[in-house]
């Protein structure tokens, strides 16, 4: 057994694990956070997608105890309040989802990918970008419209900002 | 998975005391293998040594054409490095193509290389950079390191600390990745430094090799034309429900040619 703590969405949390205890598993099973999908045992899908100190990463292939200490967001902690996030409300506004059931780790990707293409996405890197996300409805069309629209909302914004500066 | 101890090391020497402790240690990168290994039980280690909070092996230095990755660099840190990218943009290249940007967040280049899996994107690259593999221990030669499928010469509490090479006047990568896995189906990196070298992954039935006689070709001229009509064996290739020898043998080429046409660009 393991001590972990972490600050997750925020806030402190700590907990006693098994070692082999993933780090999605904890999130679910111990903090009640099931946003975080498990949508396969082997590390391909995606849907567990959380950031760890600012990076996206699969929360099904890394241990609780290797997390011990970071910082974690998961798509519960992306919303302000009752005010969606710019991805969540992109998602909802072009129909990026069918089921659902990828959403999460969908939209974490997306936040990543934004956040690390400050100068705005095209279609084509929007794809490539999300080679580690599988969406089983083939909804990626829609997918792919929310985050370039999202993205091109976080730039304009973040440029007025500096305007204003 | 099954039952395992974790330990996190702070340094190489704390890391090799820990696993020389437990009956069956297995170190820990970034975990983008081990741990997918470990879920479907293939990989059943009594204990876990965590590299990723070892700092003295991260990072990369460049002076001159003299390059240096620390093992425990991750690939989206080589995709992204503004100084390796003018010496050497081939790497970076690689290191961007390697899963997805989840899995480049946490797989280290020291991981890979270690691990030699024979479809892996790395080991092609070292071979042909014929980059030195520093351990703790020893520096080893990229044509002693890699034997065979997942075997190298390291050994037990060997870790390994960094790469070096020199960036070559010329490189480029060229991979047919599976559409499902991005593991290369064939990977060629070439390098045209002192010499022309030629390595291939993905495709060999016994891991990464120089393809000597494309090497020939290239020499004559470094030119992708120079390989119209130069063929590879497919006796020594893996074939799988992928793709059969005789298609990886093609592969060889067709992908050195593109490999050789970036280099060039």
């Amino acid at each position: 057994m393991s001590e972990v703590s972490m600050v997750v969405n925020g806030r402190k949390v700590s907990g006693s694990v098994e070692d082999r205890t993933l780090l999605v598993h904890f999130l679910r099973d111990n903090l009640g956070l099931t946003g975080t999908h498990v949508g396969c045992d082997t590390s391909q899908c995606g849907s567990c997608v959380i950031h760890v100190d600012g990076k996206a990463v699969k929360a099904c292939t890394m241990l609780a105890a290797q997390a011990s200490g970071s910082t974690i967001t998961t798509i519960e902690g992306l919303a302000d309040g009752a005010s969606l996030h710019v991805v969540q409300e992109a998602f909802k506004e072009h129909h990026g989802l069918q089921c659902g059931f990828c959403t999460p780790g969908m939209i974490m990707a997306a936040v990543d990918m934004i956040n690390r293409h400050p100068g705005g996405l095209d279609e084509a890197t929007v794809r490539a970008e999300l080679d580690g996300n599988i969406c089983r409805c083939t909804g990626y069309h829609n997918i792919v419209k929310a985050i370039l629209a999202a993205s091109k909302k976080i730039k304009s914004s973040s440029a007025r900002k500096k305007k204003a500066a | 998975m099954y039952e395992v101890t974790y330990h996190r090391a702070s340094s190489v020497s704390e890391a090799v005391k820990l696993a020389k402790a437990g009956e069956d240690s297995k170190f820990l990168a970034g975990g983008m293998t081990l741990i997918p290994a470990m879920k479907t039980r293939l990989a059943a280690p009594s204990d876990v040594v965590d590299l990723r909070h070892v700092k003295e092996i991260r990072g990369i230095k460049v002076s001159g054409k003299k390059v240096t990755i620390g093992a425990g660099t991750t690939h989206a840190d080589v995709a992204g490095n503004a100084k390796l990218v003018r010496v050497c943009p081939a790497i970076c290249k690689l290191a961007s193509s390697i899963g997805d940007p989840h899995v480049r967040h946490m797989g280290t280049i020291g991981g890979s290389i270690a691990n030699n899996d024979p479809a892996a994107d790395y080991p092609a690259a070292m071979l042909a950079l014929d980059a030195t593999i520093i351990t703790n221990k020893r520096a080893i030669s990229a044509a002693r390191f890699f034997k065979g499928l997942f075997e190298t010469t390291l050994k037990d509490g060997e870790i390994i600390k960094e790469v070096q090479f020199t960036a070559p006047a010329k490189c480029g990568y060229a991979k047919f990745p599976n559409p499902a896995s991005r593991y290369a189906m064939t990977g060629v990196f070439v390098a045209k430094g002192k010499e022309v070298r030629v390595a291939v992954t993905g495709a060999g039935d016994d891991g990464v090799f120089r393809a000597k006689a494309l090497e020939k070709a290239l020499e004559r001229k470094f030119d992708a034309s120079a390989l119209d009509g130069v063929s590879v064996s497919a006796s020594n290739m893996m074939s799988d429900i992928h793709a059969s020898a005789e298609y990886r043998a093609n592969l060889v080429v067709v992908m050195a040619k593109r490999a050789v046409a970036a280099a060039n660009a």
